[in-house]
């Protein structure tokens, strides 16, 4: 991954649809073009060279005829043959160059005969072996030097024999020039690669326009995804294009809407819920304040009744308070569970909330000769739900109290830049690992067996820690077998900031002292 | 707004359509010294309020017909008389609706019968008592004479709920003080440790709407950032 991304072309490739389609496309594109070009280069090519052989051929062939009948009828009683022979060549040379069409060599054993300035070398040896070998025309390409400055052409070797009598066959060669078949090729070279460049040009605008053409519903459609996933359900796709591209936007627009009626129908149960919570809270509340005043006046005049009475009284008036503790805290519960629980934020200095609640707190830990003390330091007002903190507060506080053993308790609240945090530490009963896993969950109890001061809910810590959460905050449980245990509760300085640390460590500065004492 | 005469036992209305309960407070009320009279719907406790004139009305905030919000909009329109509501829904948005609509308190179900007593006899003795101390008090561009139980802009009256105008006081006599919520909530509401600070900040508001040329902008309830409110500088009427 990391070397692919350390390639930009490969991470372009890797990343855009459009480019590995134009990439391809171009790729095949050079490879056809290039074959077709060849192969009409070649055709062309060929068939030109052919037609200029086979005229250049059918000349020389009149040409040679014509000598050849010359020198046949010729007398050699009164001419010689060499003579006859110099003067034919004279002739075709002078024919040859009057329509600028050939250079005219003809070799006897003593002198060659032909155009001037012409290099030995533009007739080349294999063609003057072949002439040797037998009768004939032969043909062969040939490069045209010159001995003057004339620059090198292209040419063609046309080779025969005349056949004087009485005498050995004298070779003639006659050297066409192609440089306008050259040209002509040079041109049709141009033009196909002229337009092999233009149709690779069209074809990579074209291809890319398509992808772009193809892409834009499937773009189209990621964003209505990723709308969807930001909560916009009511957003629809255009159903346009072809049937693909349609069917896509349909199926998209499909998954929108039963999404969007899931969650209304999970939003419609959640405000069910809430409403029950409402009604629920209403129907039982004026009952049990009904039944709370009656007790309470029983309970005034239980001096009056015999010991039987007195004591149901008693339980009466007690039991209902723990009723009402758990209506309440059963209440808060199912609010955090629809999502009702709202925060009333203002600034608050959570040292002062924390003596306040461990004052409240005093005639509790008196009750177990418990010392509570305050260790504060630093700036520690925050923007919190006083409410909803003192709530947390108490909890810590009386639980710390009810596992804390009558040893001392040290509630510390510390600030810094971003959080304040509030760690109640006990050094009581303690808890394993495992069980601190499990404190915060609701009505779970440490251990069954132990009796119980205070008469929590057993929905403290899970109020608590919703309580936190709703602030952006955490409430961490450290316990000890022992040693104690330690609860923080660490809430951003600003409502809606998000938590980087905590003022104070989640495990107790003393724990390790204790372990290793 | 007529009173009853000092020597009578002081009224109460309740207005409650849980019939068990009502009966429930009429004896607790009577025990506690009290005259009760019961309403049991909305709909008939404005007619019940003007015909008994209470000194304190009780008010459930659900009601069958009119519900209690309404009620106590109805009831404020025309008397600055102490209303405590009872409400089974402690939740932030029922509470500030019945506070917005002119409750001076309220006690969420199910209450204590000595919270409750408690709380009625703060309202009522914060209405009968007047404040004996200094007379005229001067804050932001108004004039409060505490014996006479008026609050003057110039030559304008602006009238107070007793409430309001015990809140307006205290921040009054201890101009350039902030006062905490906390603090506000035990001078003027009689709440020891109390954590309800909503009561506080509805009040104020309604308070602001009433003396503050510009709410938006308060001159005269200032708020202080992390502390709670002070009052603002005395000035003359312009």
């Amino acid at each position: 991954m990391s070397r692919l991304s350390s390639n930009p072309a490969l991470r372009l490739w890797s990343r855009s649809l459009p480019f590995q389609v134009v990439v391809t496309t171009l790729a095949a594109a050079i490879v056809i073009l290039a074959a077709t070009g060849w192969f009409l280069m070649e055709q062309s090519s060929r068939g030109i060279m052919a037609g200029k052989t086979q005229a250049s051929v059918a000349e020389a062939s009149a040409v040679v005829s014509n000598m050849q009948r010359d020198l046949s009828t010729t007398d050699l009683r009164t001419t010689s043959a060499s003579e006859r022979i110099t003067r034919l060549a004279r002739e075709a040379t002078n024919r040859g160059l009057a329509g600028n069409q050939y250079f005219v060599v003809v070799e006897t054993p003593i002198q060659k005969i032909g155009t001037g300035g012409l290099a030995p070398e533009s007739i080349p040896d294999s063609i003057r072996e072949s002439v040797g070998s037998g009768d004939g025309l032969w043909s062969t390409p040939t490069l045209i030097r010159f001995t003057d400055s004339r620059p090198d052409e292209p040419g063609l070797v046309v080779a025969a024999t005349l056949q004087a009598p009485g005498q050995a066959p004298y070779p003639i060669f006659f050297l066409f020039s192609t440089s306008q078949e050259k040209a002509t090729l040079a041109v049709v070279q141009q033009a196909t690669l002229a337009t092999g460049v233009f149709l690779l040009a069209g074809l990579t605008l074209t291809v890319y326009l398509i992808a772009l053409q193809v892409l834009r519903p499937v773009r189209a459609a990621r964003l209505a995804a990723e709308q969807l996933a930001s909560g916009h359900l009511e957003d629809r796709m255009a159903v346009v294009g072809t049937e693909d591209l349609a069917g896509l936007a349909r199926s998209m627009n499909h998954m929108a809407e039963e999404l969007d009626k899931k969650i209304t129908q999970l939003q419609n149960l959640s405000l069910v819920q809430q409403r029950f919570v409402s009604d629920v809270s209403h129907e039982l509340r004026t009952p049990l304040t009904t039944i709370r005043m009656a007790a309470e006046v029983l309970h005034s005049h239980r001096d009056e009744f015999d010991a039987v009475s007195r004591r149901s009284t008693e339980l009466l008036s007690a039991e209902l308070d723990r009723f009402e503790g758990l209506l309440t805290d059963l209440l808060e519960i199912s609010r955090f569970d629809a999502g009702a629980a709202q925060l009333a934020l203002d600034y608050v200095d959570l040292t002062v909330l924390a003596g306040e609640e461990m004052a409240a707190q005093q005639r509790l830990a008196e009750r177990t000769h418990t010392q509570l003390t305050l260790d504060s330091g630093g700036n520690c007002v925050a923007e919190v739900d006083g409410r909803r903190i003192r709530r947390v507060l108490r909890n810590l506080i009386t639980n710390a109290i009810e596992h804390g053993e009558g040893r001392p308790i040290t509630v510390y609240v510390r600030g810094d830049e971003n959080a304040v945090a509030v760690a109640v530490r006990d050094h009581g009963v303690g808890f394993t690992a495992e069980e601190g896993s499990q404190v915060f969950n609701r009505f779970w109890r440490a251990d069954p067996s132990r009796g119980r001061h205070v008469g929590g809910t057993g929905l403290g810590l899970s109020i608590s820690l919703e309580d936190a959460r709703l602030h952006g905050g955490r409430l961490d449980a450290w316990g000890s077998p022992g040693a104690g245990a330690q609860f923080r509760l660490t809430v951003p300085r600003k409502a809606a900031e998000e938590l980087q640390g905590s003022p104070w460590p989640s495990v107790p500065p003393d724990a390790k002292v204790v372990l290793h004492a | 707004m007529s009173e009853a005469p000092r020597s009578a036992p002081p009224r109460i209305l309740v207005v409650d359509d849980d019939e068990a309960l009502a009966e429930m407070l009429h004896l607790v009320l009577g025990s506690e010294g009290f005259d009760a009279k019961l309403c049991h719907t909305g709909d008939a406790a404005l007619e019940a309020f003007r015909e008994y004139r209470p000194d304190l009305v009780l008010l459930d905030l659900m009601l069958p017909g009119r519900d209690g919000v309404d009620v106590c909009r109805d009831i404020r329109a025309e008397s600055g008389v102490s209303i405590v509501m009872l409400t089974a829904k402690s939740d932030t948005i029922d509470v500030v609706d019945g506070l917005s609509a002119g409750a001076d308190d309220y006690v969420a179900k199910p209450f204590k019968t000595q919270e409750l007593i408690a709380r009625i006899k703060t309202r009522l003795r914060r209405h009968i008592t007047p404040e004996p101390d200094v007379d005229n008090l001067r804050i932001g561009d108004l004039v409060i004479r505490v014996n006479e139980h008026t609050v003057r802009r110039g030559e304008n009256e602006i009238i107070l709920t007793p409430l309001e105008f015990d809140l307006l006081l205290a921040l009054a006599r201890r101009p350039r003080q902030a006062f905490t919520r906390e603090v506000l909530l035990e001078e003027v509401w009689g709440y020891r440790h109390a954590s309800d600070t909503r009561l506080v900040n509805v009040h104020v508001q309604r308070l602001r709407s009433k003396i503050e040329k510009d709410p938006e902008k308060p001159e005269i309830i200032v708020t202080v950032r992390g502390v709670g409110y002070r009052a603002g500088e005395p000035r003359t009427p312009v």
